[in-house]
């Protein structure tokens, strides 16, 4: 599809961005480590195995229940290098000020960041500041990039999963999308919904003494669970079969998508992950994410079929069978 | 020196018939024909169609055309003959010569057919050698592409192949004067398939007359599986309560009402009105289900079609359908076999699986279907037959074109997914493959290209697909990598396949009525008046615009679009209408509501007269939750007569020079009836009645505007017969040309051949 201006889609995580970085990004810097395409580039430097990444945070509301944009910009970035198998060491951190946004707000920002920052192990070593007029931005824009060293042996990578993996979630879906949608139009809903927002590094290091086997992680942020195993399934060339009945969802952020005709599964997270592991080893690691905080609800959600079709079935409550489509911005129902 | 005959000089023509004539008795017809005037000559199958010679006194000649043309075996069709006068040669006989496999294909497929009545009378004939076989079949009926792998139609290329014939069924392939003579699925008890019981897992039950085994555990009420000619049906006694809410448990499916198969048409009539044209449409071969007007206190169960006024009925076709109902059963369910919302189960393998849990047991057989083919769905409307699914009996026979067009492929909307080719003047309608939602009826889409694109031996590199970018098929044409892919506006679609089945072309006046359809705004249309010919259209108007609150949620539980109507209507009074009609399930929600349309929160916006039929619906009190795809819509027909008050609505001009159907005053309208205490009836009529005043009213200032004086009326929303009838009335009390469908359905089912058409049409004018 062509288009000739940037529509918000294009950074939904969904079709249009992919398209765009295909399209756009790919060939211009082509090169191994970006083709991959996974959450971080893991690059070797002398004998050390280093990952590296880089994101920026948009998020509005700025502060939400369960955080605000400084612990998000530290727990997405510090996630994005644990799931490739990096321990997480150290943050940078650019900032674009709106003028006029208040030095009160400012200062809960960068405690949150500290904070996160030092639940998470990380330092944060180097920054930016920059201050745009008003209306050239929407008070605040961070960037955060890490770096990690890789000890884990095994590739962890798409590439790597198998027929027959199992598929480990660490949690609820939603939490995240539905609080932010909650506090960005002020909806009038009894139901409390709080971020899942947290640092995974202590979890996946857990769990990578577990298990020497685990093949694949990707955290579900942007787009959410349903995006993200759309964009396995395909790129891994392989049927992913989740069942909508194993898939946990706390009961309020239910409630809200069923009143606002929303489905958890396109949700952003903040603080889930998927992982991909041999069946024989899934209880082990499954158990292994259960002792931890931010693991307690942690369930196997589905498996992987067969090579081939790449593409997400969904086992319906009641019974059938759905595809879960990469999700296209487009809210034109299909069905009707 | 002339050859002569009684004085008479003798002639030769040759004749080259095009069509469905290969596999439908066509030569042996012509043997007889010939032979029985005296001519002397050959026919030979060709693969562009069937070659004839003839050679005798030119009357003889000229009465042999004409007879074929009279007396066409029931199975064939021809498309297209071209004739010439050739030297004679002196042939002393008539032969039937070997197959010729030069020239290009031009023979068309045939559908399969209901059991013939020669086939019947032998069915039941204690003396036939066939008697109670239910594989019998002849050149006159039977299956043909349920069993095609590839063409020519040759016994090795369907999945008769393994059946080697005994020498009594070869006799008779062989022997030009028999009716089974080169009839491919010809099978007796000696060499042909067999039918087997099978339990839940798939074992097969060791039993003399698996039929007989059947028929008593369907009598007991338990759910079978039953190999048809498209594939399973799920069948339980119509007639139990007990046994259809079984099935429908099993099924998921709540209310969705299930296909009946009676004995025969004094059986349909005993429990539905049979008009004389319901009657034809109910006998015919094709033997589609026909929706029929349920009586009052019949033998069947209340859950087969709860809170509809129709039953869908159909004849057995299947010779095992004929003795199944033989002696017992007042009706039995015969629904497609699937779980919710996939495609019908073809294989025995296939079935064990995908029906655990809903089948009993199954009664199968060891001939495979090879090609997925529903039942077809057809009602009589104003005296003619329209379509609702156009599958078994009907696909693949194509679809004749006013003029010829080069090779496209359309691969259809995402519900109801037909896909299309057309090749020359024809369009190859695919059987019905369903709803692209599930993985199975995605695997049958690719099934059923690959299908296509063998039987009409084309791979054409001209893809048309929809314009909404999420659908399945408009993916699957950015993959296929065709040399050019054109997307049609859904609606645009539906106007042009109403013009191509009807062969016209021009300008013409577009009312195209469904549910949703991607919009070239990024809304969703729906209620469209468009004026279009086969390659562009212009939105002269649509319904006004109204907010789906929760998008996709709405189309499940149309309280929602109620609530829009009425804030539409009412502005910030409407949570009192809403709560004096009980509208909204939970009255904490009112603000949030209200917020969420205000923002528009996950509501988009839709202009779709079938979401409006929803809407009001809900409003009325008649349905807020829906279970299947139009079960609101077909509720509130229900309850209308065709008569009705016309309620006031406005035709309002947009900014950018479209008009609106603003129908708000029509909504207060309804609300004060309602809250008047007003019947159901008398407001479900006006409702009709309105809307029928306003296509006209638009179609009027189209007119005033252009000229045009042709409409054309397509989108499911024309399924509704008080709406289809009362909008034809109005618009011919205007003295306008009114065009319908008769032979692709007015629903998605037709878009592809929409689709097909305008790609066609924009590479013939080199757009």
């Amino acid at each position: 599809m062509n288009y000739d201006k940037i529509l918000l889609e294009h950074g939904g995580g969904g079709l249009l961005s992919n398209e765009l970085i295909a399209e756009k990004f790919l060939p211009r810097f082509n090169n191994a480590y970006l083709e991959r395409l996974e959450d971080s580039a893991v690059i070797t430097i002398g004998s050390q195995k280093f990952c590296f990444t880089t994101d920026s945070y948009v998020v509005s509301p700025i502060f939400f229940p369960g955080g605000n944009i400084g612990s998000l910009a530290v727990h997405g970035t510090v996630n994005d290098l644990s799931v490739c198998g990096g321990k997480p060491l150290y943050l940078s951190c650019g900032i674009i000020l709106e003028e006029g946004f208040p030095i009160a707000s400012l200062d809960k920002i960068i405690q949150s960041m500290a904070e996160a920052a030092s639940e998470a192990g990380v330092k944060i070593v180097t920054g930016d500041t920059k201050v745009v007029p008003r209306g050239a931005a929407d008070g605040i824009f961070i960037n955060t990039s890490g770096i990690g060293i890789v000890e884990y042996p095994g590739p962890l990578s798409i590439k790597n999963i198998q027929p027959g993996d199992a598929i480990i979630l660490n949690g609820t879906i939603g939490d995240h999308g539905a609080a932010i949608m909650k506090a960005r139009e002020n909806l009038n809903l009894t139901a409390d919904v709080v971020s899942d927002s947290a640092p995974l590094n202590d979890l996946i290091a857990g769990l990578l003494k577990v298990s020497p086997n685990i093949h694949c992680m990707r955290d579900a942020t942007r787009g959410g669970l349903g995006a993200i195993l759309a964009e396995i399934a395909k790129s891994a060339k392989v049927q992913i079969n989740i069942s909508e009945n194993d898939i946990p969802v706390q009961e309020n952020v239910r409630g809200i998508c069923e009143i606002l005709g929303l489905d958890p599964l396109f949700l952003a997270n903040e603080g889930k992950m998927v992982l991909f592991c041999p069946a024989a080893d899934a209880e082990r690691v499954l158990s292994a994410m259960k002792t931890h905080k931010y693991g307690k609800n942690a369930a196997i959600i589905g498996s992987v079929g067969d090579m081939g079709k790449g593409r997400v079935v969904i086992k319906t409550s009641i019974g059938g069978e759905r595809i879960v489509d990469l999700p296209t911005g487009e809210l034109v129902p299909r069905i009707c | 020196m002339l050859l002569r005959k009684n004085n008479e000089v003798i002639k030769r023509a040759r004749y080259l018939f095009a069509g469905i004539v290969q596999g439908v008795g066509f030569r042996p017809f012509i043997y007889r024909l010939a032979t029985r005037l005296g001519l002397t000559g050959f026919v030979q199958n060709r693969p562009d169609g069937v070659s004839v010679e003839v050679e005798g006194i030119p009357t003889a000649i000229d009465s042999f055309f004409s007879t074929v043309c009279q007396e066409l075996p029931p199975l064939a069709n021809i498309t297209g003959v071209e004739s010439l006068e050739i030297a004679v040669t002196g042939d002393t006989d008539f032969k039937i010569i070997v197959s010729d496999n030069e020239g290009q294909g031009d023979v068309h497929i045939a559908p399969d057919s209901a059991v013939c009545t020669d086939c019947l009378k032998e069915l039941l004939d204690p003396s036939d050698r066939r008697f109670r076989y239910p594989f019998i079949n002849c050149t006159n009926c039977g299956p043909r592409l349920t069993i095609i792998n590839d063409i020519p139609y040759d016994r090795v290329h369907t999945s008769m192949g393994c059946f080697p014939l005994c020498p009594a069924c070869l006799a008779e392939y062989e022997n030009p004067t028999d009716r089974r003579f080169h009839a491919e699925p010809n099978a007796c008890p000696v060499c042909g398939p067999r039918l087997e019981l099978r339990d839940a897992e798939g074992n097969i039950i060791p039993c003399s007359d698996p039929l007989k085994e059947a028929i008593q555990r369907i009598t007991a009420g338990q759910v079978l599986a039953i190999k048809g000619l498209g594939g399973f049906h799920l069948c339980v006694d119509a007639s139990s309560d007990n046994a259809v809410q079984k099935l429908r448990k099993r099924k998921y499916r709540e209310e969705k009402p299930l296909a009946i198969m009676v004995r025969d048409v004094e059986h349909a009539r005993q429990i539905a009105e049979v008009s004389n044209e319901e009657q034809a449409m109910l006998l015919s071969v094709l033997r589609p289900i026909v929706l029929l007007r349920k009586k009052e206190n019949i033998p069947i169960s209340q859950l087969v079609a709860p809170s509809v006024p129709n039953l869908g009925i159909m004849l057995p076709y299947a010779p095992l359908h004929h003795l199944l109902l033989e002696n017992q059963f007042t009706a039995l369910v015969m629904t497609s076999a699937n779980q919710v919302d996939e495609p019908i189960c073809i294989s025995n393998r296939e079935a064990v699986i995908r029906l655990k849990g809903i089948a009993d047991y199954f009664l199968a057989h060891n001939r495979d279907i090879l090609v997925r083919c529903d039942d077809s769905i057809g009602f009589v409307t104003g005296g003619k037959p329209q379509l609702m699914r156009r599958s078994r009996g009907y696909a693949p026979r194509p679809i004749i074109l006013k003029e010829a067009y080069p090779a496209v492929l359309a691969l259809g909307p995402q519900l109801k997914a037909t896909q299309c080719i057309l090749k020359d003047n024809f369009a190859f309608l695919s059987p019905h493959i369903g709803d692209l939602e599930t993985p199975q009826a995605r695997d049958f889409f690719h099934e059923s290209l690959a299908l296509m694109k063998r039987i009409t031996q084309s791979d054409p590199q001209v893809i048309a697909c929809d314009y909404h970018p999420a659908y399945y098929s408009t993916e699957v044409a950015r993959e296929l990598k065709a040399a050019r892919i054109i997307p049609v506006q859904h609606h645009h679609a539906h106007i042009v396949s109403c013009m191509a089945e009807n062969q016209i072309d021009g300008d013409v006046i577009g009312l195209a009525m469904d549910g949703t359809g991607y919009g070239l705004d990024g809304n969703a249309w729906g209620g469209e008046f468009l004026i279009a010919n086969s390659t562009q259209f212009k939105r002269f108007g649509h319904l006004q615009y109204f907010v789906l609150p929760g998008g996709q949620k709405a189309i499940h539980e149309p309280w929602r679009i109620g609530v829009s109507l009425l804030r539409q209507a009412y502005r910030q009074s409407w949570p009192e209408i809403a709560s004096r009609l009980n509208l909204v399930p939970d009255q904490a929600h009112y603000e949030l509501l209200d917020k969420m349309i205000e923002i528009r929160l996950n509501s988009p916006l839709s202009s779709g007269l079938g979401r409006l039929f929803d809407g009001v619906a809900a409003i009325m009190g008649l349905r807020r939750k829906v279970s299947f795809e139009g079960q609101s819509a077909m509720e509130l027909e229900a309850k209308a007569k065709s008569a009705g008050q016309v309620l006031p609505f406005e035709i309002l001009r947009n900014p950018d020079e479209s008009h609106m159907l603003d129908i708000s005053a029509t909504v207060r309208a309804i609300v004060e009836s309602i809250i008047s205490g007003k019947s159901m009836e008398e407001i479900a009529s006006a409702f009709h009645a309105t809307l029928s005043a306003a296509f006209g009213a638009m179609s009027g200032e189209i007119r005033k505007l252009t000229g045009i004086n042709r409409v054309a009326l397509s989108g499911g929303c024309f399924q509704n017969r008080i709406l289809l009838e009362g909008t034809v009335v109005e618009l011919k009390k205007k003295n306008f040309e009114v065009y319908c469908h008769s032979q692709v359905p007015a629903n998605d089912g037709g878009v592809s051949l929409g689709q097909a058409v305008i790609a066609g049409s924009i590479m013939k004018k080199g757009f």
